[in-house]
């Protein structure tokens, strides 16, 4: 599945994800069973595969659904996997004892996206951002304190609101907690699930400046998850498109935004409105129709429906990843020049209907 | 309040709404929040203008004050909203107590009840959360067929609220207890839904006018707002964040469609978002606000390209940009004020976060001109002169507890 890693990636990575399952079964009724129907299930992530080195930040990009957040939740087994392999420093995580478990939660920390629902209402900010300390046994109470004040520093907040409460903070602020309290047990991974989506521009600037800055000093690993592409494009080493709970495009993020592999990588970057002035040619080259759903996933490349390229084959085989660069591959027949895509018949109300919405 | 950079006269026959110094307060148990500040603006036949600003910086407010929907404790204190209308100002022309000049009409003297009529055959609005602007309970065509039979019970007499919704009274609801089938839409009515939906590019709307909004996704959700709001042929279009809630390629999808709604049935368009890319790919003209106030505005290239005021510059500079990735974005340090009068000091609102903060800043600046050809105007100094570091504010003035 993954010959997408090139020879330039020789050291070991410090998180590898190889064919990551997580299915949402539904509750089957007595009659279901007694009338053998088949179990359905919603397959939010659907045979992923990744790899995040040591130092670098990976992008997890793609639309609502497509389960970004799921996988970023399952590589800390905040989620049990279904199906698959996540190894973390070499360790297999998905066999890890619970001691081995509590350990590696010292080690790989998340920021959640809402920073109002992420905090608790009833804590103090220090008492936050040290709980983690706490709950693994750190540094007496009094250290803890002196911990706190130097991570709310840090972050940009002052020492001295380490006795307030969440409310009294705004939103930028509760995020800059959120940073704190995963930086407070000294982790090397971080998963960012959506950290600046919840913010107003201005501040969401502070805060991708601040992440910037503590990967630097702290050595951090990130991944980070999101769905607003220029912010990827900001702050990520690399990135992998996701859709539909597949990846669809994985690679250097300067190679995939100047050239896109993929046509769902490319009718995103198109559908994104510019902050320009010049250029304004009509309309958004964009998709139609909406994101099928996971619970009933189209057959073959779960793309085709909406894809502007997609032909006959696409609807009968799903396409491997293929490799079309240096540590970059994309799922689709058109990297292969000899598949039989090129040979079968354009589906033609796609080929109309895109760009136009009509 | 000064005319700024506005026209004089402040009436232009092509000016569909021209609102001016509108104030619109809050009064809650905290105080006075002071949401919209003296704020001015002209709205074109044919144009859509943008109104840019973060959370909390009276957008929304603004768009519920031009259709008269603020809810209490909220009130608008002050403000002219001229709306061109030959019918309404003939009407009210011998009317001591309702502003007309030539065509326009100002709806602030005008009685609840014609502004309250005039909401879906003169304004309509489309929200920013489709999921919680339709009732979950009622099938999406029912809303809309009601819309439009709002509409042409209106038409049919145009001055009377009683036609309309509030015709339905006890005596109504009993009846249509004991009768069944009597709904208050008929089948011309969701004929005409059907056609609207089609408008708006929904697939099968025959069979998709008896779904329930849980049914509809997002995207097609949005679609079927717009269509709710186009039942009346409005001639002002409000899109509060239309496409906020949405997914990129649905965000596109949703554009494109305003975009065609305004092309053909040529009405305007005031939208409003936070989002700098939506504005600069839709807008004709900006209007950038800032604690209830518009502090720069023009033409779109004036406002991007020369922008003068530095929280303009600055949240041009926020912004990661796609095809171009700086090294480090430069934010606006601080966070938006609260709004509350008490707190507000009569200065430029937005000096204690401006790196270019000057003495002459503690004094509340009036709007200036920049470009008179370009409409472009900025509440700032920076208008007049440039930024003299020798008049810098001291970095404590405005007190240590800034983020």
């Amino acid at each position: 599945m993954s010959d997408a890693e090139g020879p330039a990636d020789a050291a070991d990575p410090l998180l590898s994800v190889e064919g990551l399952r997580k299915y949402y079964a539904d509750e089957q009724s007595l009659l279901d069973r007694l009338l053998g129907a088949d179990e359905e299930s919603v397959k939010a992530v659907d045979g992923v595969s990744f790899e995040v080195a040591e130092g670098e930040t990976l992008g997890l990009v793609g639309e609502s659904g497509c389960g970004k957040s799921t996988t970023g939740e399952t590589v800390l087994r905040l989620r049990e996997a279904t199906d698959g392999r996540i190894s973390f420093d070499g360790a297999d995580l998905l066999e890890m004892t619970d001691a081995e478990l509590t350990a590696f939660r010292r080690r790989a920390q998340i920021v959640f996206q809402d920073p109002f629902s992420s905090l608790d209402p009833r804590m103090t900010a220090g008492d936050i951002v040290t709980e983690g300390l706490r709950i693994h046994g750190i540094a007496d109470q009094g250290e803890r304190r002196e911990t706190a004040r130097d991570l709310l520093e840090r972050v940009g907040l002052s020492a001295d609101q380490i006795d307030r409460y969440p409310h009294e903070f705004s939103g930028g602020q509760r995020q800059r907690i959120g940073i704190a309290r995963a930086l407070a047990v000294d982790p090397e991974f971080i998963v960012l699930d959506e950290p600046v989506s919840a913010l107003d521009v201005s501040v969401q600037a502070q805060i991708l400046n601040l992440l910037d800055d503590l990967q630097d000093d702290f050595g951090l690993t990130y991944l980070f998850i999101a769905h607003n592409l220029s912010v990827v494009r900001h702050i990520c080493d690399r990135v992998a498109v996701m859709y539909l709970g597949e990846i669809v495009e994985t690679g250097p993020v300067d190679e995939i935004f100047a050239d896109p592999a993929h046509p769902y990588t490319e009718a995103l970057l198109s559908s994104v409105p510019r902050v320009t002035t010049d250029e304004r040619d009509g309309d958004f080259e964009t998709l139609h129709g909406d994101v099928p759903s996971p619970r009933n996933p189209p057959a073959g490349c779960h793309f085709h429906t909406r894809c502007p390229e997609a032909r006959a084959a696409c609807r009968e085989s799903s396409p491997p990843a293929y490799d079309v660069g240096a540590r970059r591959s994309a799922t689709c027949f058109r990297a292969d020049e000899d598949h039989s895509y090129w040979g079968s018949e354009p589906i033609e109300e796609n080929a109309r209907t895109a760009g136009d919405d009509d | 309040m000064s005319q700024g950079v506005r026209p004089d006269p402040a009436l232009r026959s092509d000016d569909v709404l021209s609102v001016s110094d509108l104030s619109t307060r809050f009064f809650t148990e905290e105080g006075q929040i002071n949401a919209v500040e003296s704020v001015s603006f002209d709205l074109r036949d044919n144009e859509i203008l943008g109104i840019v600003g973060e959370s909390g910086s009276g957008k929304s407010v603004t768009a519920l004050s031009l259709i008269d929907l603020v809810e209490s404790p909220g009130r608008i204190t002050d403000g002219e909203v001229w709306y061109r209308n030959p019918d309404l100002a003939e009407e009210f022309r011998a009317s001591d107590a309702v502003g007309v000049d030539g065509d326009h009409v100002d709806l602030r003297t005008v009685p609840p009840r014609v502004r309250r009529s005039l909401r879906g055959p003169s304004f309509s609005t489309i929200f920013q959360d489709p999921m919680s602007s339709f009732n979950p309970s009622i099938t999406v065509g029912e809303q809309i067929a009601e819309a439009v039979e709002v509409q042409r019970r209106a038409k049919a007499n145009p001055r009377s609220t009683r036609s309309r919704t509030q015709g339905y009274g006890l005596g109504q609801y009993l009846l249509d207890g004991i009768v069944p089938g009597r709904g208050y839409t008929s089948d011309e009515s969701v004929d005409r839904a059907i056609e609207l939906l089609e408008q708006v590019g929904i697939p099968d709307p025959a069979e998709r006018v008896d779904e329930y909004p849980g049914e509809f996704s997002g995207g097609m959700l949005q679609r079927a707002m717009i269509a709710q709001a186009l039942a009346g042929e409005p001639d002002v279009l409000i899109a509060d964040e239309p496409t906020t809630a949405l997914d990129v390629t649905i965000q596109a999808q949703i554009l494109n469609l305003l975009r065609e709604v305004q092309a053909d049935r040529g009405m305007s368009i005031v939208l409003i978002t936070h989002d700098l890319g939506v504005i600069a790919e839709m807008c004709d003209r900006v209007c950038v606000m800032y604690a209830g106030e518009v502090v720069e505005r023009g033409t779109l290239d004036a406002v991007f390209d020369d922008s003068v005021h530095p929280y303009t510059e600055g949240l041009l500079g926020s912004i990661p940009d796609l095809e171009d990735p700086r090294p480090r974005l430069q934010p606006i340090e601080g966070n938006v004020p609260g709004l509350v009068d008490s707190e507000m000091d009569d200065r430029c609102y937005f000096a204690d976060r401006c790196p270019k903060a000057m003495e002459s800043c503690l004094e509340k600046p009036a709007e200036r001109v920049v470009d008179a050809e370009a409409e472009h105007g900025a509440k700032c100094v920076l208008a007049d002169r440039p930024y003299d570091p020798s008049e810098a504010l001291p970095e404590d003035h405005f007190g240590g507890d800034a983020e």
